[in-house]
């Protein structure tokens, strides 16, 4: 992919992985940080970085949750942008880090300063960027699951789907439901585990009755919640972050067994 | 009537392991989406409209007791008798006692959550006061013995063939048929007597106007008006939120309210009760009572007046994936899904209800489809907030997130231990899924867990340098 990231008025963008990219499918970082180069920015991965804090945060411990983000603030002030492969952690950001800090002057606005220079990835190559990904084929019929914090807190529904239209050989199909909850809800599918598993089933549902041989989205918690479901009703669905289809970077779905560290060999 | 019994859990994995309810639920709740969507979709001006019914709230609950005063003199002067209840046993009493003083034996009574919350059943049925629910769907949870689970369509829990069963079993003319037409006409025989043989109507009310002192109602049926013209008292039960400053205000939260509820542009019978019977009137009651209910509402003013906008559409209860996996019975209170949620911690305590707050995936569509804009998903974060801060979560979920907490504002430990799950968690993959997993069950009985990377994105940067 042409790297045109290093032209002098490139924007520096901050990338924050996300715990559960880190954790549980390096790829989506590899290919975030490939697109991001694509569409002209310098980015940059501070490696102090874990969470955004929304566990804590929305199981109500807001004291524990305020070191956290003190210190995301703390290491992306300095970019021109921190951009998050995931609606829900970019929301956080946002839209919670200034609820959080809303009786505390001088956090507060250094979280709005944050958030207002915060960005979900996929927005940002098509808001921000204009970005369309050149060259890359999938032939392959896909469906797609909007998430839920990416969709109402940050607006994202036609971004995704401009990118994936570049996508030679990409057929995306409707999904029956699409803006409905996928019972994922962060700490929710395992502390009401049995709520969750009724609504990711009939996910589940929808997303095979497209016949669609992908199903992608921008959240990895939901598509880790999504594709856990299908691999257990034994659904043949592949399962993809939708950065690693623009990246080019998709020969193992989630659940995919690859050997090694994954990311480096899944070119 | 029996209230749903049980902790949460249990009444829970009792719903979700009745395969008729969710049937039942999505026929309801499915339907209303679809024609609240449609109608959304025809009317142009939604958007303007939804914020000017959350303006018009506002107004009248800024200005609450301003209106409410101005309410009750209209309603005086129109010959209404007005009452103030602070809590459901004073306004329960203040009922009851109406009807002693009326020597009521029957009383009939149309759709009112408000009476669900204050249990007026309860205590009717304490009085030994006969009651007949006279909406459709409240009299076959009459006849089941239960209580509503949802606030539009109370036996939203129920299959119609369940219903065609419990007309078989109870009505004195059984259903012909088992079709709607003659179900319905089946009730209608069944109520027509009790109608005009009541002594009492009771019904609760949509809007309470302040410019005129009359009370809105709004319903399908028509049974509002058979339960509040032909008795000889008309007892109004309302929560203090319901006043709106005038009846054009009202008027325009209908628009709202109805298209939310029913996709409808409006209902069939939208009526405006003003006083008694007067000189001249060919009918209505001799007496009309209004009793105003606090019930923690002048609390909401300060902890959460954007609750107190609720319209009681039942458009959240309608696209909560939760909602619609449980029915509105697991929630325990009068009011389920969402709003229920909001509100059950105000009437019954947080400490008893924490698990309504908690049971929800924080997504948001309630609040995109609350034709009122009221921030459900803030509110129940908040509760959960109060949760934490009181100790009412649980010690093992409390010591787990601030463990976890600990480690995530610490990069370096963090990475550490990373470093070591890691590859643990890869021992119990088989494949590249992880079907079940020690301390991760309540991932692990629902879904398979993908098997994670030997190391971590950071590592990997770390060790290969900037990418
Ligand atoms: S909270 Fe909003 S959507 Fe829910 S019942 Fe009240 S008005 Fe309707």
């Amino acid at each position: 992919m042409p790297e045109r990231g290093n032209a002098p008025n490139s924007p520096r963008v901050g990338l924050f992985v996300t715990c559960l990219v880190d954790s549980m499918r390096p790829n989506v970082g590899f290919a975030a940080v490939a697109l991001l180069k694509s569409a002209g920015c310098k980015v940059e991965i501070p490696l102090a970085q874990t969470c955004c804090g929304q566990p804590a945060f929305n199981s109500g411990a807001d004291e524990a949750t305020k070191p956290i983000a003190r210190q995301v603030i703390e290491t992306f002030e300095p970019f021109d942008y921190l951009v998050a492969p995931s609606g829900s952690c970019a929301g956080m950001i946002k839209a919670h880090y200034p609820e959080l800090f809303a009786d505390d002057p001088i956090w507060l606005d250094r979280a709005k300063r944050l958030a207002a220079k915060t960005h979900e990835l996929l927005s940002f190559l098509v808001d921000v960027r204009g970005f369309r990904p050149q060259n890359v084929a999938c032939k392959a019929s896909a469906t797609y699951h909007d998430s839920c914090s990416g969709l109402r807190e940050l607006g994202v529904k036609a971004q995704p789907r401009a990118l994936l239209s570049s996508v030679k050989g990409l057929e995306l199909r409707p999904l029956e439901g699409d803006e409905t909850c996928c019972g994922f809800g962060g700490t929710f599918c395992v502390k009401y585990s049995d709520i969750s598993n009724a609504i990711v089933g009939e996910k589940a549902q929808n997303v095979v009755a497209t016949g669609a041989d992908l199903l992608l989205g921008g959240d990895l918690g939901c598509l880790m919640n999504m594709a856990g479901k299908l691999s257990r009703e034994g659904a043949k669905t592949r399962v993809f972050h939708t950065a690693e289809i623009l990246a080019g970077m998709s020969a193992y779905a989630i659940g995919e067994e690859s050997t090694g560290a994954a990311g480096k060999e899944a070119k | 009537m029996s209230a749903p019994s049980g902790t949460f859990q249990e009444r829970v994995d009792k719903a979700l392991g009745n395969a008729q309810l969710k049937v039942a639920l999505e026929r309801t709740t499915g339907n209303a989406r679809r024609k609240r969507a449609a109608a959304v979709e025809a009317w142009p001006d939604f958007v303007a409209a939804r914020a000017a019914a959350a303006a018009i709230k506002d107004h009248s609950i800024a200005h609450m007791a301003y209106y409410l005063e101005m309410f009750e003199r209209n309603a005086l002067a129109s010959g209404a008798q007005v009452h103030w209840a602070r809590d459901p046993d004073e306004a329960c009493k203040i009922v009851v006692d109406i009807c002693k003083a009326a020597n009521a034996r029957t009383v009939t009574r149309s759709k009112s959550m408000l009476g669900e919350e204050i249990g007026l059943p309860h205590a009717l049925a304490g009085a030994g006061i006969r009651r007949v629910e006279t909406d459709l769907a409240e009299h076959i949870i009459q006849l089941a013995g239960e209580t509503p689970s949802h606030i539009i369509w109370p036996a939203a829990h129920r299959t119609r063939e369940d219903v065609a069963k419990l007309f078989d079993e109870h009505h004195r003319e059984k259903p012909t048929a088992h079709d709607v037409v003659s179900m319905v006409g089946s009730a209608r025989k069944e109520l027509r007597e009790d109608f005009f043989a009541a002594d009492v109507g009771i019904s609760g009310a949509n809007f309470l106007c302040a410019d005129t002192g009359a009370i809105c109602t709004i319903t399908n049926e028509g049974n509002a008006e058979l339960t509040t013209t032909p008795p000889r008292v008309h007892i109004v039960t309302a929560g203090i939120e319901k006043i709106v400053a005038s009846t054009e205000h009202a008027l325009q939260l209908t628009r709202l309210l109805v298209r939310s509820a029913t996709g409808a542009d409006l209902t069939q019978y939208t009526t405006f009760h003003c006083g008694p019977k007067r000189p001249g009137d060919l009918d209505g009651p001799d007496q009309f009572h209004i009793v105003l209910v606090d019930h923690g509402r002048t609390e909401m003013l300060t902890e959460m007046p954007e609750m107190l906008r609720c319209l009681r559409c039942g458009a959240c209860l309608n696209h909560c994936v939760v909602y619609r996996a449980i029915g509105g019975h697991a929630y325990g209170g009068a009011y389920p899904g969402p709003m229920g949620s909001v509100l059950t911690p105000v009437f019954d305590g947080l400490e008893q209800t924490r698990d309504l707050p908690n049971a929800c995936t924080l997504n948001g569509q309630c609040r995109q489809v609350c034709p009122v804009d009221i921030p459900l998903p803030t509110m129940l974060r908040h509760w959960r907030e109060q949760s934490w801060r009181a100790g009412y979560e649980p010690k093992t979920l409390r010591a787990a997130i601030r463990l976890w907490a600990f480690f995530a504002a610490r990069p370096r430990l963090y990475q550490l231990a990373q470093a070591v799950a890691l590859p643990a968690m890869r021992l119990f993959a088989k494949g590249g899924w992880i079907s079940s997993l020690p301390l991760a069950s309540g991932w692990t009985a629902a879904r398979d867990l993908p098997k994670p990377p030997g190391e971590s994105f950071l590592t990997s940067i770390r060790k290969g340098g900037t990418p």
